[in-house]
């Protein structure tokens, strides 16, 4: 029993960090329709960000700065803020297809940077003996567990609350209005890049966040952490939460999460020890086609406000519809 | 520094330019970036190497064409995976692309492309697992060329295909009146479609080159390399770089721009480690993006 409630407390942890980074994405994508699938890479910023600041001295890399916890956060948020705003200056001039391209691309060198640059991120090897929050509490796993729960679900609450006021803002409105039709908010004097390099930035920083959050949160990171997988993970997840609704993202994240580790222990039972690699691309193939089939079928999701029209070169606009039938 | 980067640099840039062509069709003509294609290498190269196994099974061991590392059967095989991959890209618009090209959400298209580049991928790792494998680990000896340059006779002859397929290529869209379809759907899908284009038509064929030249690509990369589940998947990155910076829609354009590419990579790798091979595609596409985001041979997006 007190197992169940501790897997339980674990589970949940699990994936309400999924859930912060799915607010993240479904600001960016669900608010302003912003195309990002890199989103691996800003979670790995701010997991290896977080991890600089507060782990302690080490001789083999840079940093380990030893700063609290909450310091290492605020820096994950501000760097991949940073990174995310920095990111979307470059293309959001551009259709929007360059966005998922560059985000892509973003990505990729991050994953490159933190498996070669060996004095700063370890390398293949990671960073270990990153604090935890109640790491006293370890060896009552219990009370550990459910400790963490709390701590994750608050900062989950407390973005959602804000997220829920921004898109009710004034601010939240123009991104909105932009998504819906660019040139009727243009001409009421919004400048479009400003807003949705802001935009891009703030999802990019709740995303770093929530990599902070899982660093502390398990202790030890390492680049395939934050594979390709990742990014599809979340989006499944806003997928099928609906994209444009905030309880959609983390209903829809624990749904998802809930299939995956639950087809993860399934596969366990079915499949011998030696088969397992296999079964977890198996498992990736079903969330594949899982996706193609909601956006097929439902591809409002569960509480979907989606875009109606999304952000797309005014050339492509007319020419997307019915370009033949293959 | 020696010169054997151009080598190197020209091989790497035939898959990246074979692979940016299709990148560059579905692009300017569907109008979505398709993350799937360098899945479609992928499998491309394992349907090849399947028939080549196939032969091998049924003729016993075939011995290889002279200097070649490769016999005839690998020719059979690379027809036969052409052929298997541009069915799998156009099973792949029937079924997916098409619906959802037709509500109008160009972006919906690729995210969808991004779920099936997974699901097409895995699958590959389960069926094959991820362990890498080869088309032949015989061992070719490198014939000096001058300026300390070496090169395989397999390297020459892949060269040689690449260049025969681009000007093929090259033809069909400027002298076909298919060809001439393609270009004017990605130039006005409107206009185009008013003067009675069959954009069926042109649809199955832009699937047809781009899936037929991912699978070559791959197969080169199979050939110079090893073939993994995850090798089309890693050229993604060039493959984008390349079509965006030869200019979106222009043939010449992605082929040169895979030899740009593949060229920096080679250098870069002799400076800075071939750790950081990847981002070399990133920098210049940013470069790109910055200072002329239409590409080389693009046309400024009205």
């Amino acid at each position: 029993m007190i197992d169940l409630i501790g897997y339980g407390a674990f589970f949940l942890t699990t994936a309400l960090i999924f859930s912060l980074i799915t607010l993240g994405l479904n600001l960016q994508w669900g608010l302003t329709g912003l195309f990002n699938v890199g989103l691996a890479g800003f979670v790995a910023i701010g997991a290896y960000t977080s991890a600089l600041l507060t782990t302690p001295d080490d001789a083999a890399r840079l940093g380990g700065f030893g700063l609290p916890i909450l310091v290492g956060w605020l820096g994950a948020m501000t760097v991949g803020g940073i990174a995310a705003a920095l990111t979307g200056m470059a293309t959001l001039r551009l259709r929007a297809d360059y966005l998922a391209i560059t985000t892509f691309g973003v990505a990729v060198v991050v994953q490159l940077v933190a498996l070669n640059a060996q004095n700063l991120t370890g390398g293949p090897f990671g960073i270990g003996f990153i604090p935890r929050p109640f790491g006293g509490l370890a060896e009552t796993p219990l009370l550990f567990n459910l400790s963490n729960l709390a701590v994750v679900s608050a900062v989950t609450l407390i973005a959602y609350l804000a997220l829920e006021h921004l898109s009710r803002s004034p601010w939240g409105r123009v991104l909105k209005a932009l998504r819906e039709d660019e040139g009727a908010a243009i001409s009421l004097g919004k400048s479009a890049r400003f807003y949705r390099v802001q935009a891009f930035a703030v999802g990019g920083a709740i995303m770093a966040l929530a990599g902070a959050l899982q660093a502390h949160f398990t202790g030890f990171i390492a680049p395939d952490n934050y594979l390709p997988v990742l990014t599809f993970q979340v989006w499944v997840m806003l997928i099928v939460g609906g994209s444009g609704s905030n309880q959609g993202a983390i209903i829809g994240s624990i749904l998802v999460w809930a299939i995956w580790a639950g087809s993860g222990t399934l596969t366990s039972v079915l499949f011998s020890p030696e088969q397992q690699a296999r079964a977890a691309s198996l498992q990736i193939v079903a969330i594949g086609v899982m996706l193609c089939i909601i956006l097929l079928i439902r591809p409002n999701g569960l509480f979907g406000d989606r875009p109606r029209r999304v952000r797309f070169g005014k050339r492509a606009k007319s020419a997307t519809g019915e370009s033949g039938s293959g | 520094m020696s010169l054997q980067f151009i080598v190197d640099g020209l091989l790497t840039g035939s898959m990246i330019g074979l692979g940016a062509i299709g990148v560059t069709l579905t692009y300017s003509i569907l109008r979505f970036s398709n993350f799937a294609h360098g899945d479609f290498m992928a499998w491309g190269t394992y349907a090849t190497l399947a028939v080549v196994s196939a032969i091998g099974a049924m003729f016993g061991k075939v011995a290889p064409i002279a200097p070649l590392s490769f016999g005839w059967p690998l020719f059979i095989a690379l027809v036969a995976g052409m052929g298997f991959t541009a069915l799998l890209a156009l099973l792949l618009d029937k079924v997916l692309f098409s619906r959802l090209r037709s509500q109008g959400q160009a972006i919906i298209v690729v995210m969808a492309s991004f779920g099936a580049s997974m699901a097409l991928r895995s699958l590959l790792e389960f069926t094959f697992t991820s362990r890498p494998t080869y088309f032949s680990r015989a061992i070719q000896i490198a014939m000096p060329v001058g300026f300390g340059v070496r090169i395989t006779p397999d390297q020459i002859a892949l060269l040689l295909l690449t260049a025969v397929l681009v000007l093929g290529v090259h033809l069909l869209m400027t002298r076909t009146q298919t060809g001439r379809s393609m270009q004017a759907l990605s130039q006005n899908a409107a206009l185009a479609r008013i003067v009675g284009i069959d954009v069926a038509k042109v649809v199955r064929v832009t699937w047809i080159i781009g899936g037929a030249l991912a699978c070559v690509a791959g197969v080169m990369i199979g050939i110079l390399v090893q073939i993994r589940p995850f090798m089309g998947f890693d050229m993604l990155l060039p493959m984008f770089a390349a079509a965006i910076l030869g200019g979106i829609g222009s043939i010449p354009g992605a082929v040169l721009g895979g030899l740009i590419i593949g060229l920096a990579e080679a250098g870069a790798v002799q400076l800075v480690g071939a750790e950081w091979r990847a981002a070399v595609s990133f920098i210049i596409l940013m470069a790109v993006l910055f200072v002329r985001p239409a590409g080389l041979f693009g046309v400024r997006q009205r």
